[in-house]
């Protein structure tokens, strides 16, 4: 009893002991996207030596989840991969800011006996996900690619189950590119599939593509990357076949006419070199921050973001595409404007 | 049987006068306070998804439980397609794994030689323990494409006239039927571990009064074991079912999750528990979690209402002893 006693003061000294020191330290909470966590990890660790008073705990959850955290001021910022609606904007305390902070891209993953590479346009992916086009010798497909020996197998399309920031950017891109689609189908983190098997995750995804023969889907290119899974070119606005890469995406962006508001689509974005299924994730931030010390930390921990060559650097590691210089100088316009 | 037989004997503790020293006091109190645990528990988690679900039920009202769309664009949805799934893969994996069980669990008891019934035993036991996510990547990489290149292209190409397995075979063989396959064999350990108490609990006198009859083997385990467990056995399969209807990560693994009814089994589907799982991190907006709360709803009450007809069928079932007294 008496050792029990004693081990019970030992560790209340001990907390006091670390409270005495805490003041100047700073624990900035986040959450949402799963696809910026990455470069969100590396950057709070990194971070952590820049300002060595900061702590930052990005734990993901979900796009959706940091939207909804955001609106209910369980934390200090989060990450999306889209937009807010208006509707959602319009429930929060305070005004809410959309910083792209790194861009991306879907990729077409296919898996076609005998087939190793594969041209698209974009009416023939929407065709397909539409369930209109079922066979992989269909003229639609065999036309783009020629002197491809395509087999009589019937297609699968596979879609992710759970909600996605993937999923909106290539929803938003078919939306584009086909009216039935915009009608019949829409742009949402998940949508109503016309056909087609749903799997959770990328890795879900993938695997699903690869153990069917005729199985069609779409993953980040990151995730494809990183697997080293070959992807189809797409047919972009200019009429060119774009191979997916970190250049194509920026190229992309640049072409993007951007809002005051930074809630933007770049899908199907002109230019030669443009690749059209891209969109950018965002950090979404309070711009009344209730506690000013945690106020100060943040601008200043988005600024490093923002403009540290180092940071950026890192995100390129991670083959993530960087958000191009003359928005970044926007971007920090609207941090200014961020009250604490 | 044993108790009932001499009235002057209390049948359990419940019918001695009550207790008057402290400590059988206390340990009433604790083992009351552990069993109200279980009925506070659910009722909080009713509270909690009738509180969730409130904004659902107040928008669409009963017509959740009939529209089989599943729509996050227009915010129309509809729990049938997952219902549907649910109580299906169920039974598949009922209608597999029961047979498959008793038939272990006779086996184990009365007929296999006595070296072999403990290590058999241990190894059953042991699919217990293989987490659900490993069964789920296994049924995807191994089984499903397997299912999908031998039985069910068989199938379809010679039974397709049968809507149960008509094609086009999307997803290689990503379907409802695969996922009953796997929560069978998921639920195989624990309908057998219990087939096999139950089996064990059979009186020898039983058996032996049936051989010395000039029962066969068969006869002895139809008359003797079977008939007497009976109603044990059912408690058994119950059990399953109730692991069945809830099984999530390897079910959404191979089941294809598309929220829509197709009279072949081949076709994929959806089940309640596995579209929670997939869907609540990345729900947007309150009508979007708060109809995965009412989905939670509806899988209580599914599971509520096929456990009560379960009992009704057990308790419909004659008995031996019964019929004598």
């Amino acid at each position: 009893m008496k050792k029990l006693l004693l081990t019970g003061l030992l560790g209340l000294a001990t907390l006091t002991a670390q409270a005495a020191d805490a003041p100047a330290n700073v624990a900035l909470t986040a959450s949402g996207s799963t696809f910026v966590k990455p470069v969100m990890d590396k950057w709070a660790e990194t971070y952590s030596m820049v300002d060595p008073s900061v702590k930052i705990n990005y734990s993901g959850g979900g796009s959706g989840t940091g939207q909804k955290d955001v609106l209910n001021g369980v934390v200090d910022f989060a990450g999306s991969d889209g937009p807010m609606t208006d509707e959602q904007l319009k429930t929060a305390k305070t005004k809410i800011l959309h910083l792209p902070v790194v861009a991306g891209a879907v990729v077409i993953i296919y898996n076609v006996p005998g087939v190793s590479t594969l041209k698209f346009d974009g009416p023939t992916i929407a065709n397909i996900f539409l369930g209109k086009i079922t066979k992989w010798n269909d003229p639609a497909i065999a036309s783009q690619n020629p002197g491809v020996k395509l087999p009589d197998t019937d297609i699968s399309t596979v879609h992710r189950s759970d909600g996605s920031g993937t999923t909106y950017i290539f929803t938003d891109y078919l939306a584009h590119i086909s009216a039935d689609w915009k009608k019949d189908v829409g742009t949402k983190t998940s949508v109503e599939w016309p056909v087609g098997v749903g799997q959770q995750g990328s890795a879900g995804v993938s695997a699903q593509v690869q153990k069917t023969a005729g199985g069609i889907g779409y993953v980040e290119l990151i995730y494809a990357k990183n697997n080293k899974i070959s992807y189809a070119d797409i047919k972009n606005a200019d009429g060119k076949y774009i191979t997916a890469s970190l250049e194509a995406v920026s190229k992309a962006l640049s072409t993007a006419t951007i809002p005051e508001d930074f809630r933007f689509s770049f899908v199907n974005a002109p230019g030669e070199e443009s690749y059209p299924i891209s969109g950018v994730t965002w950090l979404l931030v309070p711009q009344d921050s209730k506690d000013s010390a945690k106020g100060k930390k943040l601008v200043a921990f988005l600024n490093w973001v923002f403009l540290d060559p180092k940071a950026q650097q890192m995100a390129k590691d991670l083959n993530y595409a960087a958000i191009d210089p003359s928005v970044v100088k926007r971007i920090m316009a609207a941090i200014e404007t961020i009250k604490n | 049987m044993i108790t009932a037989s001499n009235p002057s004997l209390p049948a359990t503790a419940a019918d001695l006068p009550e207790p008057k020293r402290w400590g059988d006091r206390l340990f009433k109190t604790i083992t009351f306070l552990s069993a109200a645990m279980v009925g506070v528990g659910f009722l909080l988690v009713a509270y909690v998804l009738i509180q969730g679900a409130w904004p659902a039920i107040k928008l669409y009202g009963w017509s959740f439980l009939s529209n089989t769309h599943w729509n996050p664009v227009t915010d129309n949805y509809g729990a049938l397609p997952f219902i549907v799934g649910t109580l299906v893969t169920s039974l598949i994996a009922l209608l597999i794994a029961v047979p498959l069980s008793v038939g272990t669990a006779i086996f184990l008891t009365d007929l296999a030689p006595l070296w072999m019934r403990q290590p058999l035993t241990s190894v059953i036991e042991m699919l217990a323990a293989v987490p659900s996510v490993i069964w789920g990547l296994w049924g995807l990489f191994v089984l499903m494409p397997w299912l999908h290149d031998v039985p069910y292209t068989w199938l379809n190409k010679h039974f397709s006239f049968i809507p149960l397995f008509a094609g086009p075979i999307e997803g290689s063989g990503a379907c409802i039927l695969t996922a009953g396959i796997i929560v069978a064999i998921m639920i195989l350990p624990i309908v057998t571990s219990v087939s096999r108490e139950i089996l064990r609990s059979v009186p020898d006198l039983q058996r032996e009064a049936a051989y010395g009859l000039g029962a066969t083997r068969w006869e002895v385990t139809r008359i003797a074991v079977l008939s007497y467990a009976r109603r044990g056995l059912m408690g058994a399969a119950v059990l399953g079912l109730g692991r069945a209807l809830g099984e999530t990560m390897a079910v959404t693994m191979v089941v294809g999750n598309s929220p829509k009814i197709h009279a072949s089994l081949l076709q994929p589907g959806w089940t309640l528990a596995s579209v929670i799982a997939n869907q609540f991190g990345e729900a947007s907006g309150e009508i979007q979690r708060s109809v995965l709360y009412e989905i939670g709803l509806v899988l209580v009450g599914v599971t509520i209402l096929v456990n009560i007809g379960a009992l009704i069928l057990i308790k419909s079932i004659e008995t031996p002893g019964s019929r004598r007294t």
